[in-house]
């Protein structure tokens, strides 16, 4: 790996940074000691939301601070918080109609399909996709397409309608998986059983035994096939 | 960055002796799994744990005389940042009945429950809320729910993995409660995978003897986060205050826990909580980089809540084991530490060496595979150098391709194939390249089937607390933990809080700390908690 050093530009400001860094890391080498806009490091989370542009072009490229390897010259700055509003619902009095999103979020139907939230997502989600879907009201869709959503909030940053995309998918998620897919019987079946205290006994007996007889059944319990 | 070219030469050897593998392992033979010994006495030759004076007995406090990891041990025989007499305890900012340290899964579960029986409560948070290790959790969460499955089994296979140091009744605590969380989850709307008519896909994780590992993609604790915490901010008597990390417990003068002091990170402000009943629930340590490993860890997890709940006389117990991952990034260098889930590896892709061989059994507990790993890059000798200098074995992503089906890679593993994408490799088609990380800190504070804590008013749950899991913890217990338990100390608290008046806020016990602290001559010029790692001007 090469030792090579990069010019890049923090919020307008110069810094020389090893070129193999993100810009994570190139920040806090630079003396950055992060607050806001810095989470899991790991990509999972959406705290470290970036926009950078790069010499000589136009173009505004988004990119997660944690994931993103810097660039020479490139010119950056987090968007480590950006005001969106949320609907207060209560997932078990709502239908999963197909009004509901709308009710809920009444500005999708401002959506005039700019693709902007598209073009900026760092995790290449369909976000307009999923929006129209919402917005035509089918709630799988939008969830399926939503799923990876880290709602880091770079869409709603850049949406001309003011739509908080995050927030719709993560609402037709819930009400997806909570009404649209068949609940799990199993699941529900043994919930019952451990409500009569069905192994409540050999839990007890489990809890009262010694240890060379616990090793032993540990040892010759039978395993599932992968 | 894409592997480099001597690094390709050796993918063809991995390829070389891949089809005859995916032959073996579609007969059902693998490799032989080590017997409950034999996996013993490879753990103390190359466990990190094992690792001579790399550890150290604490010289003061309720756990005095135990043993924990050095960097532990420095932030435990450390100063508060508070003298009496820094703040004004006069004033009371927020007066609640239950007070939530911590907005990660076991927070919020226990917000959530709390709120159900009646409390008025207040969470308290680090960073944002959901800035925790529960977002980061990929595989997946255990329930015995399944016909051929039940509690007892999911009993033995904890306390086993846990080499049976484990508090039983924790066990059976987590295992009996395990389907009527995950009923809650259903419930409440997290998006699990499941076939069309609703039965749960469930699969094995390592030191599991049935399919009972339940996902949502590879994100399932984000999925779980997110649904969490959007049902807390539904719920708005629930009130939340982020960038307010606890740096202090108050105690009244009859030593019961009486709430929290809060420090502004930004406007570097005090804010004074007394709360009737205090839930501590602020995860783990991975940031304190035991032994200088990389972790798979969130920014804030700095073992806050160890510190706090030590200081105001709760004991600590198995923190003297961490666990290691064994399948941590170790290239790409911009990815290091970071975690491939251990699903991985339950969708068939083995660990092979630079001679494209198989040295373990895939699925051992983690603590073992960690020290079959490191045995094969060190003693052996037969690890795959990086271009920094480090070493790692190899998990042959791509044969799950050919286990089951084209594109499974993609499907089942969509945050990882991402972001290896990002740096030019593609896991459907190359393998990756791996190392044990430092990712879970196994033990925490003392409590009981309650989640109290030896502190009268004190509750824990989730990451912080220990003993559920005694010194190793299997993949899919921690998520299951953080719901059952994080539950139970919201009912138990909102409960208490009915029978409590509000206490005498004080800092005594920070006071009576230091004295000790003084009389051990220990603790000199450091500070704790530390909120925060220190990367700045660092290569972090
Ligand atoms: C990468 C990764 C993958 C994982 N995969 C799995 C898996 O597949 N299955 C599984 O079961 N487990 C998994 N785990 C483990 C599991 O995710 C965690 O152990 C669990 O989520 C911890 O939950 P918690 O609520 O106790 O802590 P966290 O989720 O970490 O939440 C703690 C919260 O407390 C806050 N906090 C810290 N200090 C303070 C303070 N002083 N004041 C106020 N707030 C504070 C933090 O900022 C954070 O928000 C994984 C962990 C990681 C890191």
């Amino acid at each position: 790996m090469s030792n090579d050093v990069v010019p890049i530009y923090i919020m307008g400001k110069k810094y020389h940074v090893p070129a193999t860094l993100t810009i994570l890391k190139a920040m806090e080498y630079s003396g950055y000691k992060f607050i806001r806009g810095c989470g899991c490091r790991g990509g999972m989370c959406g705290a470290c939301a970036t926009v950078y542009r790069l010499e000589d072009s136009y173009k505004i490229v988004p990119a997660l601070a944690c994931q993103t390897v810097v660039e020479p010259n490139m010119s950056l700055t987090q968007i480590p918080f950006f005001p969106a509003n949320k609907s207060i619902y209560d997932v078990e009095e709502l239908e999963p109609g197909t009004q509901t999103l709308l009710q809920m979020y009444p500005e999708i139907a401002r959506c005039v399909c700019c693709n902007s939230c598209t073009k900026i997502c760092p995790q290449e989600l369909d976000v307009m996709d999923y929006v129209q879907a919402a917005l035509r009201g089918d709630i799988e869709k939008a969830a399926k397409l939503s799923f990876e959503c880290i709602m880091c909030g770079l869409c709603a940053s850049r949406c001309p309608g003011e739509i908080v995309q995050y927030h719709v998918g993560l609402l037709a998620r819930r009400l997806y998986a909570k009404y649209l897919t068949p609940k799990a019987k199993h699941v529900a079946d043994r919930v019952a059983e451990t409500e009569q205290g069905k192994f409540d006994p050999e839990l007890e007996e489990l809890c009262r035994m010694d240890k060379p007889t616990l090793e032993k059944r540990y040892a010759q319990r039978d395993i599932e096939a992968q | 960055m894409p592997y480099e070219p001597y690094m390709k030469e050796l993918i063809k050897k991995v390829e070389t002796t891949r089809s005859a593998r995916i032959q073996a392992a579609k007969e059902g033979k693998h490799f032989p799994r080590l017997s409950e010994a034999d996996g013993m006495k490879l753990m103390k030759e190359f466990h990190p744990d094992y690792k001579e004076g790399t550890k150290r007995q604490l010289a003061v406090g309720p756990s005095k005389g135990k043993v924990v990891p050095n960097e532990l041990a420095d932030i435990l025989e450390a100063k508060s940042s508070l003298n009496s007499g820094t703040v004004d305890l006069s004033r009371i900012d927020y007066d609640v009945d239950v007070l939530v340290i911590g907005g990660g899964g076991a927070g919020s579960a226990a917000a959530l429950v709390a709120q159900e029986h009646g409390a008025r409560v207040l969470i308290a948070t680090k960073l944002r809320h959901g800035d925790a290790n529960t977002m980061m959790a990929e595989g997946g969460i255990q329930a015995a729910d399944k016909p051929n499955d039940s509690p007892p089994i999911h009993f033995l296979d904890a306390i086993g993995g846990g080499h049976f140091s484990n508090d039983p009744q924790l066990v059976k605590t987590l295992t009996h409660d395990a389907p009527s969380v995950i009923q809650w989850l259903e419930h409440l709307g997290v998006m699990f995978d499941k076939d069309p008519d609703g039965t749960m896909r469930t699969l094995h994780g390592g030191g599991t003897a049935r399919k009972r590992m339940h996902s949502a993609g590879d994100m399932t604790g984000a999925e779980i986060m997110r649904t969490l915490r959007d049902e807390v901010r539904n719920r708005t008597d629930i009130q939340v205050i982020e960038f307010a990390p606890a740096l202090e417990l108050f105690t009244d003068h009859e030593g019961r826990c009486a709430g929290a002091i809060l420090f502004n990170f930004e406007t570097e402000k005090y804010t004074v909580v007394r709360a009737k009943t205090t839930i501590l629930a602020t995860g783990g340590l991975g940031r304190l980089h035991i032994q200088g490993f990389p972790t798979t860890n969130h920014y804030g997890a700095t073992a806050d809540g160890l510190v706090l709940a030590y200081r105001a006389g709760a004991s600590l117990c198995f923190l003297e084991a961490t666990q290691f991952h064994p399948t941590g990034v170790i290239f790409p260098e911009q990815n290091i530490g970071l975690l491939i889930t251990e699903k991985v590896r339950g969708a068939g892709a083995q660990l092979l060496n630079a001679d494209g061989e198989q040295f373990v059994y895939p699925l051992e507990t983690r603590d073992v595979e960690s020290s079959a790993i490191i045995r094969e890059c060190s003693e052996r000798n037969k690890g795959i150098r990086t271009p920094t200098g480090r070493f790692g074995v190899w998990l042959d992503s791509p044969m799950i391709e050919v286990l089951k089906g084209p594109g499974t890679v993609a499907r089942d593993f969509p945050a990882k194939y991402r972001q290896f994408g990002r740096h030019g490799i593609d896991i459907s088609k190359e393998p990756m390249l791996i190392y044990p990380t430092l990712h879970y800190q196994n033990g925490g504070i003392t409590i009981n089937s309650q989640a109290e804590t030896e502190v009268p008013n004190l509750y824990a749950a989730g990451e912080v607390a220990g003993g559920i899991h005694g010194i190793n913890r299997l993949m899919g217990n921690s998520l299951l933990d953080i719901t059952v338990f994080g539950r139970i100390a919201g009912k138990s608290a909102a409960e208490k809080a009915k029978q409590t008046q509000p206490g005498e806020i004080t800092l005594q016990h920070v006071q009576k700390f230091h004295e000790e602290l003084k009389k051990a001559g220990v603790g000199d010029g450091r500070i704790s908690p530390i909120l925060l790692p220190d990367y700045v001007g660092k290569i972090g």
